[in-house]
C-alpha cells in the first residue's frame, strides 16, 4: 500500500524519483536470491564456504562448462521442453473450444459445464496426486511424458477455461452477426475472427501453462521413475544430491535450467504486455 | 490422445460449411435467443460436442475420476498393488484425524493461507499500480518482477536453502554488515522456519498476482480514470475510489485461488525441508503428510484417504468461499443460463 500512497504527488503519466526508487529496490529484491544462485556457480566451492555472500573473486567457468557439456543435462532439457511445448498446446487448442462453447452457445447444461470446470479450480494436482499415480499406473504411462503431459492438460483446463470465456464473451455480438451476414458459420467465426480477436488471452494462458509445466515437480516425481525419462527440474533435485559437496556446480546446473523458461517468459512478456493494452472492448 | 488430437481438426476446419442457425444467441443475451430453426439444433449439439467434448473426456478422465478413485481406495488398507481387498471402513479417516502431526501439517496450512493474503495481496495490489503507470523501463521491471514466478520451484528451493543454512549467505551477510548476532538457523529452527517458508513463498508467487491485477487493470476503461481526474480527483483518489472497486472481481479470484494453493501447497517444502525433517522444522503441510505417510510408507490406501481429507477441505473453503464472496462475480456467467 505504502507503494501507492508515494505515487500520489505526481500527476498523471509522470513518473518522479521515487517511484523509480522504489521500483530498484524492488527489483532487488527480486532479484538477489536469482543473482546468488547464478553468481554462485562462477565461484569455487572454498570461496563460498569461506565467504558464502560474496562475489566471484576470479570468474570460473568450468562449473558452467562441464553442465553445458554433459549429455545428461541436455536430455533433460529435451524432455521438458517436450512436455511444455505438447502441454501448451493442447491446453489452448481444447481450452479454446471449450470456452468458445461456453461463452457463445446457449444451450441446457452451459451452467453446470462452467461449474464443473471451475470446480476443478478446487483440486490442483497436489490433492489429486496418489489416485492420479494410480491411474497413470494402470493405463501404463509411467515413465513417459505422457503420463506427465495428459493430467497437466487436465489440471490447466479450469484456468485457461476462467480466463478465457470472459475474454471471449466480451467480442461485441455485432461482430458476430455481420460475420454471419457475411455468410460466415459459428466455426467458421470461431476461426477467422475468435482465435485472432482472443490472442492476448491465448497468450497468457500459454504462458501460464508452459511456465506450470516447465516447473512441473510432483506429478514427474510421481510419474517419472528413470532417470532417462526426468524432466529438469527433477534432475536438478537429482544432481543437487548427487554432487551435494560441490555446492558451484549445483548453482551452476540450477541457473542453467532456468534460463530457457526465463528467455521464453521475457520474449513473451512484451506480447502480453501489448495484447493487454490493446485488448477487445466490451 | 488420438480423439483429441483430432477433433480439433474437425471442429477448426474454416471450411466446413455449416449453415443452418448462424449466430445462435450468444452467452451475454440468453433472453434474445433465437430458436434455432431446420437442422441447426443438431448442428449446433454437434458443435458443441465436437468443441467441448475432448476438454470434457480429459478434465473429467484426469481431474474428477481420481477423485472418485480417492474415496474408493481411502476405504481399504492397500500396499498399492494388486485388487484391494482390506476393507477397513473409516478406520483410515479415523486415524489422519487423531494423528498429531497431521492436525500439525493442517495448522501450518492455515496459517499460509492467512498470511499469504494479508502480505501478498497489498504487495501485488501496490506493484500493479505502480507498473500500470507509464514509466520509464517499465516493460525491464515487468519482466524482472516476474522472475520469481518463472522460476521452478525446485530452483528457487534449492537456492533458498542454500541460502538460509546455517552457513549460508544470509548469514554471512549479516555478519559482513557487522549485525553477526542475528546469525539464525533459519530452516530448522522451528519457531522461525515457518516464516522463512512464508518470505520464500511471498517472494516466489507475488509475480503471479501482480500478473493478475494488472490484466484486471487493464480491463478497467482508461475513460473513467481519465473522467475522474479531469473532475479534479488525485491520482490516490482515482486508484482508491475507481479502480481497485473495479479491480474487486480480480481481487476475489487471486484470493480464491491463493487460499486454495496454499492448503495443496507441496513443491518447496518437500524440496527443502525434505521428507523428514519437515514436521520437526514445523513446516510440514497436509500434502506432504500425504507423500511421507501414503506413497513413501508404502500405504497407498492411508494416502488416498489423506487426499480425500484435503479434498473435502478445499471443498468446504471453496463453496463457502463461492457462497460469500465469489458469486457475484461468476454470476453473470453461470446465471445466464438459467432454464
Amino acid at each position: 500500500m505504502a507503494v501507492a500512497l508515494d505515487t500520489r504527488p505526481r500527476r498523471r503519466k509522470t513518473s518522479g524519483p521515487v517511484i523509480y526508487f522504489i521500483a530498484l529496490v524492488l527489483i532487488a529484491v527480486m532479484l538477489v536470491p536469482v543473482a546468488y544462485v547464478i553468481l554462485g556457480g562462477f565461484r569455487t566451492n572454498s570461496e563460498i564456504t569461506v565467504d558464502p555472500a560474496g562475489l566471484p573473486s576470479t570468474w570460473n567457468l568450468s562449473h558452467y562448462g562441464d553442465v553445458l557439456s554433459s549429455e545428461v543435462f541436455w536430455r533433460e532439457v529435451a524432455n521438458s521442453l517436450i512436455t511444455a511445448v505438447v502441454t501448451t498446446f493442447f491446453v489452448v487448442a481444447l481450452g479454446l473450444m471449450a470456452s468458445f462453447v461456453l461463452a457463445r452457445y446457449s444451450f441446457r447444461g452451459r451452467g453446470f459445464m462452467y461449474a464443473l470446470f471451475s470446480a476443478g479450480l478446487m483440486f490442483p494436482l497436489a490433492v489429486a496426486i496418489t489416485p492420479l499415480y494410480i491411474l497413470v499406473r494402470t493405463l501404463g504411462l509411467m515413465n513417459s511424458l505422457g503420463g506427465v503431459i495428459v493430467p497437466q492438460i487436465a489440471f490447466a483446463l479450469p484456468l485457461t477455461i476462467i480466463i478465457l470465456v470472459p475474454f471471449l464473451q466480451a467480442i461485441p455480438r455485432e461482430l458476430q452477426e455481420a460475420a454471419a451476414i457475411d455468410g460466415c458459420s459459428r466455426i467458421g467465426f470461431f476461426w477467422r475472427m475468435v482465435i485472432p480477436l482472443s490472442k492476448p488471452g491465448v497468450i497468457t494462458v500459454a504462458i501460464l501453462a508452459f511456465i506450470q509445466s516447465w516447473n512441473s515437480y510432483i506429478l514427474p516425481l510421481f510419474i517419472l521413475n528413470n532417470e532417462a525419462s526426468y524432466t529438469l527440474p527433477l534432475g536438478v533435485q537429482a544432481f543437487a544430491s548427487q554432487y551435494s559437496v560441490d555446492t558451484a556446480k549445483v548453482l551452476a546446473f540450477t541457473s542453467l535450467s532456468m534460463i530457457p523458461a526465463l528467455v521464453f517468459f521475457s520474449l513473451f512478456e512484451r506480447r502480453i504486455v501489448g495484447g493487454l493494452t490493446g485488448a477487445v472492448k466490451g | 490422445m488420438t480423439s483429441t488430437s483430432e477433433n480439433p481438426r474437425l471442429a477448426l476446419d474454416p471450411h466446413v460449411d455449416l449453415g443452418g442457425g448462424g449466430v445462435a444467441a450468444t452467452a451475454a443475451a440468453p433472453s434474445r435467443r433465437r430458436r434455432p430453426q431446420g437442422n441447426g439444433g443438431w448442428r449446433m449439439r454437434l458443435e458443441i460436442a465436437a468443441l467441448a467434448g475432448p476438454a470434457l473426456v480429459v478434465f473429467v478422465l484426469f481431474v474428477i475420476f481420481p477423485v472418485i478413485l480417492a474415496a474408493y481406495y481411502g476405504f481399504f488398507s492397500w500396499a498399492g498393488y494388486g485388487p484391494a481387498t482390506d476393507f477397513v471402513g473409516l478406520r483410515n479417516y479415523v486415524t489422519i484425524l487423531q494423528d498429531p502431526t497431521f492436525i500439525e501439517a493442517l495448522k501450518h496450512n492455515v496459517m499460509i493461507a492467512v498470511l499469504s493474503l494479508v502480505v501478498q495481496g497489498p504487495i501485488a495490489i501496490g506493484l500493479a499500480l505502480l507498473l500500470n503507470r507509464k514509466m520509464r523501463g517499465q516493460s525491464v521491471i515487468r519482466v524482472l518482477i516476474f522472475v520469481p514466478y518463472v522460476i521452478s520451484e525446485v530452483a528457487v528451493g534449492l537456492g533458498w536453502s542454500l541460502m538460509l543454512q546455517s552457513g549460508g549467505a544470509a548469514n554471512g551477510l549479516l555478519e559482513k554488515v557487522g549485525l553477526g548476532d542475528l546469525r539464525q538457523d533459519w530452516l530448522s529452527n522451528p519457531s522461525l522456519a515457518i516464516w522463512s517458508l512464508l518470505v520464500i513463498i511471498t517472494w516466489k508467487y507475488v509475480g503471479f498476482a501482480v500478473i493478475l491485477f494488472l490484466a484486471g487493470l487493464q480491463g478497467i476503461p482508461e475513460e473513467l480514470s481519465e473522467a475522474a481526474s479531469i473532475d479534479g480527483a488525485s491520482y490516490w483518489q482515482v486508484q482508491r475510489l475507481i479502480v481497485l472497486p473495479l479491480l474487486g472481481p480480480t481481487i476475489r479470484i487471486w484470493a480464491f485461488l491463493s487460499i486454495i494453493g496454499s492448503f495443496q501447497l507441496f513443491d518447496l517444502v518437500y524440496i527443502i525441508w525434505g521428507q523428514y525433517i519437515a514436521s520437526t522444522a514445523g513446516t510440514s503441510t497436509m500434502a506432504t503428510y500425504m507423500v511421507v505417510n501414503g506413497r513413501n510408507a508404502g500405504s497407498y490406501g492411508y494416502g488416498n484417504a489423506v487426499a480425500v481429507v484435503m479434498f473435502l477441505i478445499s471443498l468446504g473453503i471453496a463453496l463457502l468461499y463461492q457462497r460469500f464472496l465469489l458469486r457475484r462475480d461468476t454470476q453473470g456467467a453461470i446465471s445466464g443460463d438459467k432454464i
